[in-house]
């Protein structure tokens, strides 16, 4: 026991056998875990899909209160930060740690801007009362239910956005963490996870963007 | 004629009952077959391969698996449930399917009683009144949350929603008088949300049709409110001893100061008796829940005026039965 | 005479933080162990409440709202804290690992939080517990659920919170099973638990999600109203049914197939005799887990879908029937010639076959559709659930305490007053629920806090017996305690089982194994190697 310790390096866990075993395993965790988040937005995308072909043409109407500009713009903003986030990952394979970081902060400022459009976005939003439920006060939109749009928009939108904002913590903390010397081409399970982490959510908002902003 | 059931099952009192019946019997004795089996063969292996001192294992080779036997116990199941399958889905057709000729009724249900509209323009609370013999197909829906139709001795069940119509229907081959309950829970009220189904003949039904119709002729005013009190379903929240239910009892009501869950107080007087009635949320008195439904295009103006005259009539202290005269005005003004 | 080892995982550490902070899959173990018995406890002594109520068909000591608390606290505490999680969280913890030669779970952290989260959890069902309770069922059926008045937001917040550390414990399974497994152990070396507990990670992984969903919508749609479930603001009650049981039907075998692989388990243990057809048990494991996602529609054969859908759904459902006979069968197959110990897991595996095979085949009237229109939401539904999740799971949850009790503590319980206890359990359970399959058919509806007459000699039987099976219950509590004092040291292998975790010490050493066991016979393989048991009653 004591003795396997003393081979093996600091990021060892006592239950594994070898390096190989704990990176195998944290990587089919990591993609069950994501298994499991695609299953939460599904319901979410099973309601989308179910008011949607109810009321088809109060969604067409709804959809063009949105605004497409920001939106692609966004939609370039984090494909972009998945590329950079890719890179990260390159270059700690390549052991270059000061590149890992420059893509890490790359990748966290792409995100801040994505948050920030976003941010306007709702802004306008809130100011014409185009919100879910109750709150629903806008008239410019024909058909009845126009508050369901926006339901799902809002939700939908709204989760993805905290699910931007969990990546953006995670990601400062792996540029905290490499700075410290954690990571080498030895060892960065958890860039490589968030790396994971980072395309879902990024995958996720390709299929939101024409679900809200184009259809029709 | 079956008035009293099996050991399982209630009397079989419309068209489909038996058929019901006759697929439940098939699936019982199947199972009991298949659970003797399981449970005898498991009782004897258990006693007789009992471990003894000494004895640590018994050779078992060649035990562990048998490829005829597992394909034996895999078909036989399955043919039996697939005979089960189809026999229960040929029954519920029958009992989805409506016959064309069908007399139809209006249900609705709400916390908590039910409401029936028939199609000559009467209408009955908690107490659905239909023709032996005769296809009825009922039309249903839900004011507030979701219910279920049930009537045992008929075999027929169906949930009632808010937001859409749901249909089913049933024919009695039996008069006599059966419970109706609701089986979707909906609140505190659930368990009380029992009618009747009363099942008459042919000119009975029509007799009763036309007594649907009946304002009161011949009645006092509160004499007719007490009957409306029961058959309007008043009595299943509102008690007349005194002691609280959902709605607060009638006794000794008239003329009291209610206070109100917003804080202010009102007399209880007829126009709020009536308020109370038509729009109930407009004003809750504290300590009680807002779960009124209201009586709008149920009661009309006349009922209202007995009911109103028969909360009067259980006001002990008369001295707060003030103004005898103004109130009469308004009853007549009402007619 | 057994001696207890000298240093184990119980003492390796000592006191209150060690515990709290430990990664060790056995002290976690532990830890569910006591919390979920916890609100066991709680939701039975709900339950005899009910009972007590439903003595007499008119009130007896509390009112329809109190009642309607009742049993939304009695079916929501039962089945998020305690029968979801309570095999795969108690025993699969302290168990899989070892099983397979393991030294812990593949994430031991996420397995500490996964308990965390639990308690996290469960304070807001106990938050929404002493802040006035819930009274919607434990479905949450909308739009009861949107306007009630009662605390549902924190209750629902509780089991979403709690579906998290489903999800977690699930995921930590998977992994373990995938990559931990020791050298030599094959997937069809693997014990049958295992195969048990990772049919039902799947499932929790797969499902728990989509409840997570369902509930947060709930959640949204009761604060801002967003016209999802409530017919008021444009939305479908239905459209909740399915989202619910789309989780709620496999949540079913969640609860189920973590019972049925521990009945694999002690059935050979106890026999000393091979399992009957392995792979086949296997197999339906997988069958069942995957068969389970697409029957939820027979939840809702009144609630006016349409024929074609009934129809589907009731031909799915009968073929989740196939699976669950084929492992019955070979249970049965299994004592053919065995070498049976009348030890208590043993009885309650014959309880186990007796009560789940009732539970099961009272599920085929239920799939049969014109007999289930007749009974849907009635007392035999309940009957039929509580023989299913009791009978089956429970029993099964019991059989499996007692028969890894000694590995937990190292010590035997009383074996004649866990006999008693057992028997008391099984003549309380038959008389309380078998009487409310007789009342169902003749039309008692569920959740009906005042009732008809005619029903009352069946409610009050079943009462009676409500009573019976809590003594059974309470005498387990006290000969269960009791033998961690005095209990005789029950030595490394008491049952004489081939499995990994009798080859270790009981209480095992803190890491399992000295070093990474090689698996070299089955875990079944009674007919090559002998394993002398070092227990005897004697």
């Amino acid at each position: 026991m004591s003795q396997s310790h003393t081979n093996q390096p600091a990021f060892m866990q006592h239950h594994f056998s070898d390096a190989e075993q704990q990176r195998e395993s944290a990587k089919l965790g990591m993609w069950l875990f994501l298994l499991t988040e695609i299953l939460l937005f599904g319901g979410l995308f099973v309601f989308y899909a179910i008011y949607r072909a109810w009321h088809p043409e109060m969604f067409h109407n709804a959809h063009k209160v949105l605004d497409v500009t920001m939106g692609a713009t966004n939609t370039i903003v984090l494909i972009t930060s998945s590329i950079t986030m890719a890179l990260s990952i390159r270059s700690i394979q390549l052991n270059k740690i000061k590149q890992t970081i420059w893509f890490l902060v790359t990748t966290l400022l792409l995100a801040g801007t994505f948050m920030v459009i976003k941010y306007f976005e709702y802004e306008h939003k809130i100011h014409l009362g185009q919100l879910p439920g109750h709150y629903y006060t806008y008239t410019g939109v024909e058909g009845t239910n126009q508050h369901v749009f926006f339901s799902a928009y809002f939700l939908m939108t709204g989760l993805h956005g905290i699910h931007v904002f969990v990546g953006m913590c995670l990601i400062g903390w792996l540029i905290f963490k490499t700075k410290a010397g954690m990571f080498s081409s030895q060892y960065y399970t958890h860039i490589e996870m968030t790396g994971l982490y980072w395309h879902l959510v990024d995958l996720i908002w390709i299929f939101l963007f024409p679900l809200f902003y184009l259809i029709g | 004629m079956d008035t009293t059931g099996t050991f399982w099952m209630p009397p079989a009192n419309s068209t489909i009952a038996s058929e019901v019946d006759a697929l439940f019997y098939f699936i019982l004795y199947a199972s009991i077959i298949i659970f003797a089996l399981v449970v005898g063969l498991s009782a004897y292996f258990a006693i007789k391969y009992k471990r003894r001192d000494g004895v640590e294992a018994i050779n078992s080779k060649g035990l562990d698996h048998n490829v005829k036997l597992e394909i034996f116990w895999t078909v036989v199941p399955l043919i039996l449930v697939m005979i089960v399958f189809v026999w229960g889905f040929q029954t519920y057709m029958k009992i989805n399917v409506v016959p064309k000729d069908a007399y139809e009724i209006k249900v609705t249900g709400q916390k908590w009683f039910w409401s029936f509209d028939y199609p000559e323009g009467g209408n009955s609370v908690n107490e659905i009144v239909v023709p032996v013999n005769k296809p009825i197909k009922l039309l249903m829906d839900s004011k507030d949350v979701v219910h279920s139709f049930f009537v045992p001795e008929f075999r027929v069940k169906m949930d009632v929603l808010p937001n859409r119509y749901s249909i089913t229907w049933f024919e009695a081959t039996q008069v006599g008088e059966y419970n109706l309950f609701c089986t979707e829970f909906c609140g505190k009220g659930h368990s009380e949300m029992v009618g009747k189904v009363k099942v008459v003949s042919e000119e009975e039904f029509e007799k009763w049709s036309e007594d649907l119709a009946f304002s009161g002729e011949g009645m006092t005013l509160k004499d007719f409110g007490a009957k409306l009190y029961v058959s309007k379903a008043c009595v299943t929240c509102h008690k007349i001893d005194g002691t609280n239910s959902t709605g607060p009892p009638w006794n000794n009501l008239f003329g009291k100061e209610e206070h109100l869950s917003d804080g202010t107080s009102v007399i209880v007087d007829e126009n709020y008796i009536r308020e109370s009635i038509l729009n109930p949320m407009a004003k809750i008195t504290a300590g009680y829940q807002a779960v009124m439904p209201t009586f709008q295009g149920i009661l009309k103006d006349k009922q209202i005026d007995a009911l109103i005259a028969y909360i009067k009539s259980l006001q002990e202290d008369k001295s707060l039965i003030q103004d005898e005269s103004s109130q009469e005005d308004e009853s007549l003004k009402n007619e | 005479m057994n001696k207890m080892p000298e240093t184990h995982y119980l003492n390796a550490t000592k006191g209150i933080k060690s515990w709290l902070t430990t990664v060790d899959h056995k002290r976690i173990g532990i830890l569910y162990l006591f919390s979920i018995m916890f609100f066991f406890f709680i939701g039975g002594m709900f339950a005899i409440l009910l009972r007590l109520e439903l003595l007499t068909p008119s009130e007896l000591y509390i009112d329809s709202d109190t009642y309607n608390q009742f049993f939304t606290l009695h079916g929501a505490i039962m089945i998020f804290l305690f029968i979801i999680p309570a095999i795969p969280a108690i025993l699969g913890n302290f168990v899989l690992p070892i099983m397979i030669g393991a030294k812990d779970v593949a994430f031991p952290r996420l397995n500490l939080a996964s308990w965390y989260i639990y308690m996290f959890g469960s304070m807001f069902a106990v938050f929404s517990l002493v802040s006035g309770g819930v009274d919607t069922g434990w479905t949450f059926y909308t739009p009861y659920s949107t306007t009630t008045s009662t605390s549902v937001i924190s209750m629902t917040l509780g089991a979403f919170i709690l579906g998290f550390s489903s999800i977690f414990t699930g995921l930590n399974f998977i992994v373990t099973v995938h990559k931990l497994r020791s050298p030599g152990m094959t997937w069809f070396k693997m014990p049958l638990f295992a195969w048990g507990m990772y049919a039902t990670a799947l499932i929790q992984v797969l499902a728990t999600p989509i409840l997570g969903i369902t509930l947060l919508l709930l959640i949204i749609e009761r604060t801002v109203g967003i016209g999802i479930f409530d017919p008021a603001m444009g939305g479908d009650p239905v459209l909740y049914q399915h989202f619910f049981w789309f989780y709620s039907h496999p949540a079913v075998y969640i609860m189920i197939l973590p019972g049925m692989a521990i009945i694999s388990e002690l059935i050979t243990a106890h026999s000393h005799k091979k399992i009957f057809g392995y792979t086949a048990i296997a197999y339906s494991s997988l069958g069942i887990a995957f068969a389970s996602f697409i029957v939820w529609g027979h939840h809702m054969f009144t609630s006016g879908q349409s024929e074609l859908a009934a129809m589907i759904f009731s031909f799915l459902t009968f073929f989740v029937a196939i699976p669950s006979g084929i492992k019955v069968f070979n249970w049965i197959a299994t004592l053919y010639k065995g070498s049976i110990a009348w030890t208590t897991p043993m009885l309650y595996t014959l309880a186990f076959l007796f009560l789940f095979s009732i539970g099961g085949l009272t599920g085929i009237f239920l799939g049969a559709l014109s007999v289930d229109i007749h009974l849907h939401d009635t007392y035999f539904i309940v009957a039929h659930f509580h023989y299913v999740m009791v009978g089956g799971t429970v029993i099964a949850f019991l059989g499996g305490l007692h028969h890894w009790w000694p590995k937990m503590w190292g010590r035997m319980y009383n074996e004649t007053q866990a006999k008693i206890a057992c028997g008391l359990i099984f003549v309380g359970f038959n008389m309380t629920f078998f009487t409310q399959f007789i009342m169902g058919a003749k039309g008692m509806p569920r959740r009906y806090h005042l009732y008809d007459d005619v029903y009352r000699p069946f409610h009050a039987f079943s009462t009676y017996g409500s009573w019976v099976m809590a003594i059974g219950f309470f005498l387990m509590a006290y000969y269960l305690f009791r033998s961690l004092y005095v209990g005789k040291p029950a030595g490394d292998n008491p049952w004489g089982a081939l499995t990994h975790e009798w080859s270790i010490t009981s209480p095992p050493p803190e890491h399992n194994f000295e070093s990474i066991p090689i698996t070299e016979h089955g875990p079944y393989d009674y007919d090559k190697v002998v394993a002398k048991s070092t227990f005897t009653e004697k």
